[in-house]
């Protein structure tokens, strides 16, 4: 029972793996490339989903993959004709596909309404009614698949050349080709030609030498990884070439000999250390090869690594108290702790560390679903699909980024009769680009639409009591009514964008992650969404700083620059408010300590003040007591032994074991904002 | 420690001293009992709850019992202990006088409390324990740490 629900879970992990092979090939052909790798890879995706729902009876599954399976057989073999048509069905076929699955996952089902539509399109580009389906389907040839389903890389069978040439070492170290083949052939069809071309003449034969080498052809469902286990005892013994070969047969083929003739051992002569271990390297060729690791293994990793930082800053303070001379050799070893401390931390980083593709992949079906939905034309521009993020950070921005395309295409794109008549291509884009930038990553989603339509936006706050009637608003400042909880622009909710969730949702799902939206919008040419991440969410570089007498982190990206007001700086407002001048500015003060009602700061005190950027892209100061030092701390979750605490994103210990809490800049700043605001 | 009771016992009690009272926790809720480390407090946070607690890398919540049964903060003292138990999956620290002792008795000798006017009393306890020539309460761990749950929503 358990290991067939693990040999289930492992098919859909496959599936996983191949619905994204398959979204990445029809991606390729999208772009134009018709080659018969492409379509290859596209048709084996299927074909393999095909054979594993078959091992498991899902039916409704086996039917449709055939189906489309089908079509790209036709694509292949140059019956059908890749139009922009056809590609459109290949693509929505994909979603559905994956629909399929991720219902076979979950148990639940897809409605056979859904997949008749796409059958029935599917059979359209066929060209006729539906091919005899199940009769001679090749899936019943499927029923043993569960087995092999633990391999890597399960793959149609493909044909290896290998080039194989004992060095008269290998004799001597009494290994026998012969055994070698007959390993081989127990792999697969294997077809051996001899090359004893090499042979001298008889006077010139010297029988502890190797004269003989064969070429070799396997075909085999096995990866390469086992052909080279084969050899793995004669590495460094012979010259070793194996190539996966397209699928042509043999090239060069010298008078076949069959039976390998042993040559007898000793003497080393020629070309022993001509080229031993590279060879067989497996530089470039085929993926990397990878690790599959249970999470929860890593995250103790991480954890433990976590622990590591928190000592290594223990012991630094211990030592410093010390007071010892600066030359002391513990210093020195202690700062190598320090700096291997933050490679380890990084290394370890690195694994949950993946790249963004999978997440921006599904955004193109998000964006397909979409403009079928509108009835607009839509096209998903990604780049930097390379950039690695934290894996939570990943699957908590698939909600947001799905908001946001929906989104850009429901209220950002103009129908296409629109775009025409404003000299647009009808067909809309939207790009999605990740980078990194500075310690952080920074994910920009733009349209090419109408842009912002300033004057609704202030309209409608208004009418909704966000804002009052006479309130001045900057540009920026309007575009950020858009982040405002219980704010919706569509005037009729669309099933689409309209379902009560707005951009608020999309801002706190970003600021639970440390992060922050920004918006930037230009009338006739479009709108532009920053999301700006940090790296990690289990590390960062803080300012330490007090605050009526407690010690507390600042994030050190929040912070612009920390400024000693002189005593002409600072103007009252109001009661008990000041502002800051500074640059010819007046830039408005929180004092931390009383936001979080600690007691008040001594005012005997000058205080010290953080300058930070608010949400709104304007800035504010934060009153607090002294910096005591920046360091890297190491991020530990308030919520799950207490809760959420307002103004606190998170704890971290410090060296001397106390814990600080982490600061949310962002959060201070804007209760602050909103008081006014709700008043 | 020993019971007075010299049936087979079926349940087991950790037994603390909090604002002059005895509380008890049953014994499978309960991690470890540490020494009193100062804590750092939370902003917004009831008076109930001290701060916070490094806990082995763990950041844990510090509940002053005697504070959260309306006995008053605990005073100062090195005798002062944590409790540190666990519900859930949330791990938390209460703070209490001293602990007494483990405690093993027959569930039929636990009684329900009583019917008391104070509300808090009545939500946090399960139930009360005779013992020599007093009682001691048992403690719905739950109760307790969710009180601040309803304060903060």
């Amino acid at each position: 029972m358990a290991s067939m629900n693990a040999i289930r879970d492992s098919f859909f992990e496959e599936c996983e793996e191949l619905l994204e092979a398959l979204a990445e090939g029809l991606a390729l052909m999208a772009r134009g490339a018709h080659d018969a790798e492409t379509v290859n890879a596209v048709f084996r995706a299927v074909h393999s989903v095909k054979g594993g729902a078959g091992a498991f009876a899902l039916e409704a599954l086996v039917a449709f993959a055939h189906r489309l399976e089908t079509v790209l057989d036709g694509l292949r073999a140059g019956r059908i004709a890749l139009t922009a048509e056809v590609m459109h069905v290949l693509l929505r076929s994909a979603d559905h596909l994956a629909d399929q699955v991720e219902a076979a996952r979950d148990g639940t089902a897809v409605g056979p309404e859904a997949t008749a539509g796409f059958l029935s399109n599917l059979d359209a580009v066929l060209g006729g009614p539906p091919t005899p389906v199940a009769e001679e389907d090749p899936c019943f040839g499927f029923a043993a698949l569960p087995l092999d389903l633990g391999l890597p890389a399960e793959e149609a069978p493909q044909v290896y050349r290998i080039r194989f040439h004992p060095h008269p070492a290998l004799f001597a170290n009494g290994h026998d080709p012969a055994l070698i083949l007959a390993a081989l052939a127990d792999l697969g069809a294997l077809e051996v030609t001899l090359d004893c071309s090499g042979l001298p003449p008889w006077p010139a034969f010297d029988p502890a030498a190797s004269y003989l080498s064969w070429t070799l052809h396997l075909t085999t469902a096995e990866p390469e990884t086992v052909l080279h286990e084969v050899f793995e005892f004669v590495e460094g013994l012979c010259d070793l070439e194996i190539l996966p070969e397209a699928s042509a047969p043999a090239e060069e083929a010298p008078e076949p000999e069959p039976a390998p003739a042993a040559a007898p051992p000793a003497d080393p002569p020629p070309k022993r250390e001509a080229r031993p271990a590279e060879e067989d390297g497996a530089e470039g060729r085929g993926p990397k090869p990878t690790l599959r690791v249970d999470l929860e293994r890593v995250d103790r990793l991480i954890n433990a690594v976590g622990e590591l930082i928190i000592n290594q800053a223990m012991i630094e303070q211990s030592i410093s108290v010390l007071s010892l001379p600066a030359d002391a050799e513990v210093i020195a070893h202690v700062e190598d702790y320090r700096l291997l401390a933050r490679d380890i931390q990084e290394a370890v980083m690195a694994i949950r560390a993946q790249p963004v593709k999978p997440l921006f992949q599904r955004m193109s079906r998000i964006l397909r679903e979409a403009a079928e939905a509108t009835g607009k034309q839509a096209r998903l521009i990604t780049l930097g699909e390379a950039t690695e993020v934290d894996k939570t950070v990943i699957e908590r921005l698939a909600d947001p980024l799905t908001h946001m395309i929906r989104n850009a295409v429901d209220h950002g794109l103009e129908p296409p009769d629109r775009r025409a008549a404003a000299g647009k291509d009808p067909e809309g884009t939207i790009r999605l680009q990740a980078a990194h930038r500075s310690g952080s990553v920074v994910i920009t989603l733009r349209d090419d639409g109408a842009g912002l339509d300033r004057a609704r936006i202030l309209a409608r706050a208004v009418a909704k009591g966000l804002v009052p009637a006479e309130a001045e608003l900057g540009e920026a400042e309007i575009d950020n009514l858009l982040f405002l909880p219980g704010f919706s622009t569509a005037e009729q909710v669309s099933s689409l964008s309209g379902r009560g969730v707005g951009l608020d949702v999309v801002r706190n799902a970003v600021a639970a992650l440390g992060g922050r939206v920004a918006i930037a919008s230009t009338p006739g040419e479009g709108t532009e969404f920053t999301i700006s991440l940090p790296l990690t969410l289990a590390v960062m570089d803080g300012m330490v700083i007090s605050v009526a007498g407690q010690t507390m982190v600042v994030p050190i990206n929040s912070v612009i620059e920390t400024i000693r007001p002189g005593p002409g700086d600072l103007h009252r407002i109001g009661t008990g408010e000041s502002l800051l001048a500074m640059r010819g500015r007046f830039i408005p003060m929180i004092d931390v300590a009383a936001a979080l009602g600690f007691p008040d700061r001594d005012p005997g005190e000058p205080p010290l003040l953080l300058l930070v950027e608010t949400e709104s892209q304007s800035q504010c100061a934060l009153v607090v007591d002294a910096v005591q030092d920046q360091r890297q701390v190491v991020i530990k979750g308030l919520e799950s032994n207490y809760g959420a605490i307002p103004g606190i994103s998170a704890a971290t210990v410090l060296g001397d074991g106390q814990i600080a809490l982490i600061l949310d800049a962002d959060a201070l700043t804007s209760t602050r904002a909103a008081r006014p605001a709700a008043a | 420690m020993h019971s007075p009771d010299t049936r087979p016992a079926d349940a087991e009690f950790v037994t603390f001293q909090a604002g002059g009272q005895s509380f008890s926790l049953d014994i499978t809720q309960v991690r470890e009992i540490r020494r009193w480390t100062a804590v750092t407090p939370l902003p917004h946070a009831p008076k109930e709850v001290l701060g916070v607690m490094n806990l082995r890398g763990s950041v844990i919540p510090i509940y002053d019992l005697s504070a959260r049964f309306g006995l008053g903060p605990t005073p100062e003292s090195p005798r002062n202990v944590v409790v540190v138990a666990m519900i859930d999956g949330q791990t938390v620290g209460l703070l209490v006088e001293a602990v007494s002792e483990i405690l093993s008795v027959a569930r039929d000798r636990i009684q329900d409390t009583p019917d008391i006017r104070s509300e808090t009393a009545r939500q946090s306890i399960t139930g009360v324990i005779p013992v020599d020539e007093g009682m001691t309460r048992v403690i719905d761990l739950a109760a307790v740490i969710q009180a601040r749950a309803r304060q903060a929503a």
